[in-house]
């Protein structure tokens, strides 16, 4: 009988999992002009994956490798070609439940012109809650409030032009959590960001995770900001090719080589000069240094 | 700065007729102009100058400002009295080579030239006193019983208040490409005016691709961000008349109805 609790278990914790991808394929079909299909590609394929709630999972991938289309995927923008999508227990498949699901995973994309709509911050920040039918008190609420999170409530009545693109992002971030989400898929946030916006930007997220246990993720190409994590997903040509913590996918240097990624700089320099264990973070490069010179 | 151009020039003030609602604000204008075409000697300009000028007084917008905004208008104004001066049948009053002044085209030209200002300083008050964002909102909630007849009013209104957040981003851009393309050796300045149609072909067929890019992701954002129409959409600031807008309102009708006695 144990091993049919433990089963059982193992299903209940499936089942408690905020994302989760069931066998999920999804082919982009080129059709010519007279609609026959012209080429397929499968950008997702056969992909299983579950992420728990408050986690904080990086996906990492060359150009192609179907990251975005992932995305996509966990707010029912996309929708699986086969298998099946579930959000908190909901089908992105389910029409009905398409506006629920996008109240729980929010999106923040890549350039940070393109997904500001008002011409006021504050009337951006309230562009969600006004779909979703907020009533108006609660809705000033909901904004000052997310403007406050993200440090931009003295500036509400601006225009977004004015801003810088680190701060246009966090306009953005604002704007999903005045949608109360549960979860903030951010895809390449960073990519149309100076260094310094970069820094704002990742550390929003990882205080969202840490101070309100929002479920964050995170695609991206810079390694650096990977190493917060709790687990990063490596995908190639649709597929998991790599998993686990930021210590166990970086310690296998080569692989990630060969996938066409770089080894964060400290990572790197460590192992060049031959120290000992995989070192994430500056203050362990010290460390580990300070160690080898002894 | 490129950043800071604004359509309509609105003029911030915390005025009385700033806060008043943009549906008042417009259908006043509207009975402004209205009542302009309704009489048709100069004792009608009294009352219509001084509830122009009461505005004004109320709006706290310097007259130097409302100045500037009749200058677009300067050589259309002085082309129309011109011709109205001089070519109105009538009594001659004055008389050189081929020009003949009448007593009727004196008082046609001041008559029209002095409607047309009064016409163009009115509807201008409204985008001095109104931003864009609050027109849009206006017009949308006005227009909303269109409705019926399947007019699309909430994306129309939509759409203009879009363009209007990306009127400056795409100015931008256009600046960018120009310089880009002169960078490599384009020439926007000499030769004949098609000459320089043509030479800005290489701005405008990238500038609509981005535009169209652009289009792209700012649907799918607003997609992610739950939108999906008008339909039970609620406002951060939704338009409510006050105590305000149902006075101006009876001061518009006693205005448009007294201005229909007038001869």
């Amino acid at each position: 009988m144990l091993p049919c609790i433990g089963q059982e278990e193992a299903r209940i914790e499936r089942d408690k999992a905020l994302v989760r991808f069931e066998n999920v394929t999804f082919e982009y079909i080129r059709r010519d002009e007279e609609g026959n299909v012209d080429s397929i590609t499968t950008a997702l394929d056969d992909l299983s994956l579950h992420i728990k709630k408050g986690e904080f999972v990086a996906i990492l991938g060359s150009n192609g490798s179907g990251k975005s289309t992932f995305a996509r995927h966990i707010n029912a923008l996309l929708k699986p070609t086969e298998g099946k999508v579930l959000i908190a227990g909901m089908d992105t498949g389910d029409d009905d439940k398409v506006l629920d699901i996008r109240q729980h995973a929010g999106m923040v994309f890549q350039n940070p012109d393109n997904q500001i709509i008002a011409e006021t911050i504050e009337e951006d920040v309230a562009f969600g809650p006004e779909n979703m039918g907020v009533p108006t008190a609660e809705m000033r609420q909901r904004v000052d409030d997310a403007l406050k999170r993200v440090g931009l409530y003295k500036k509400r009545l601006a225009s977004p032009n004015r801003l810088s693109g680190g701060q246009k992002q966090k306009v953005a971030i604002a704007g999903i959590l005045a949608m109360k989400p549960e979860c903030i898929i951010f895809d390449e946030p960073t990519a149309m960001l100076d260094p310094s916006g970069r820094r704002m930007i990742v550390e929003t997220a990882q205080k969202l995770n840490k101070k309100d246990g929002i479920t964050i993720i995170l695609i991206t190409h810079n390694m650096e900001e990977t190493v917060g994590a709790d687990r990063i997903i490596v995908l190639e040509k649709g597929q998991i090719v790599m998993e686990g913590t930021p210590r166990q996918v970086f310690s296998k240097g080569d692989r990630l080589k060969e996938l066409g990624m770089e080894l964060p700089v400290v990572t790197e320099l460590a192992q060049r000069i031959g120290l000992s264990g995989c070192v994430l973070t500056r203050e362990e490069f010290v460390d580990a240094y300070k160690k080898a010179l002894r | 700065m490129i950043r800071d151009i604004t359509i309509g020039q609105y003029y911030p003030s915390e005025s009385v007729i700033h806060r008043l609602d943009a549906r008042i604000k417009f259908i006043g204008t509207i009975a402004y102009v209205i009542a302009l075409f309704l009489f048709d000697t100069f004792w009608g300009f009294l009352p219509a100058l001084f509830w122009l000028g009461m505005i004004i007084v109320l709006s706290d917008i310097p007259l130097r400002f409302i100045a500037k905004g009749l200058k677009p208008i300067l050589f259309l104004l002085i082309f129309l009295a011109l011709f109205n001066l001089f070519l109105t049948p009538g009594e001659v009053i004055a008389e050189w080579w081929i020009f003949k002044i009448t007593d009727k085209g004196l008082e046609n030209a001041g008559f029209m030239a002095l409607r047309l200002m009064l016409l163009v300083i009115g509807s201008s008050l409204m985008t001095y006193t109104t931003t864009p964002s609050q027109l849009t909102a206006g017009m949308e909630s006005l227009f909303k019983p269109l409705g019926v007849f399947k007019v699309p009013v909430h994306e129309v209104a939509m759409m203009m208040s879009i363009a209007l957040r990306f009127i400056p981003i795409l100015l931008e851009e256009t600046d960018k490409i120009m310089k880009a393309q002169q960078a490599r050796g384009a020439d926007f300045e000499s030769g004949n005016i098609f000459k320089r149609a043509k030479a800005l072909i290489p701005v405008l067929v990238p500038l609509f691709v981005s535009a169209f890019r652009r289009a792209g992701e700012l649907a799918e954002a607003m997609e992610a961000r739950c939108y999906h129409g008008g339909k039970g959409r609620t406002k951060l600031h939704p338009l409510k008349f006050a105590a305000r807008d149902y006075i101006s309102l009876v001061l518009i009708v006693g205005f448009v109805v007294g201005m229909g006695f007038m001869p």
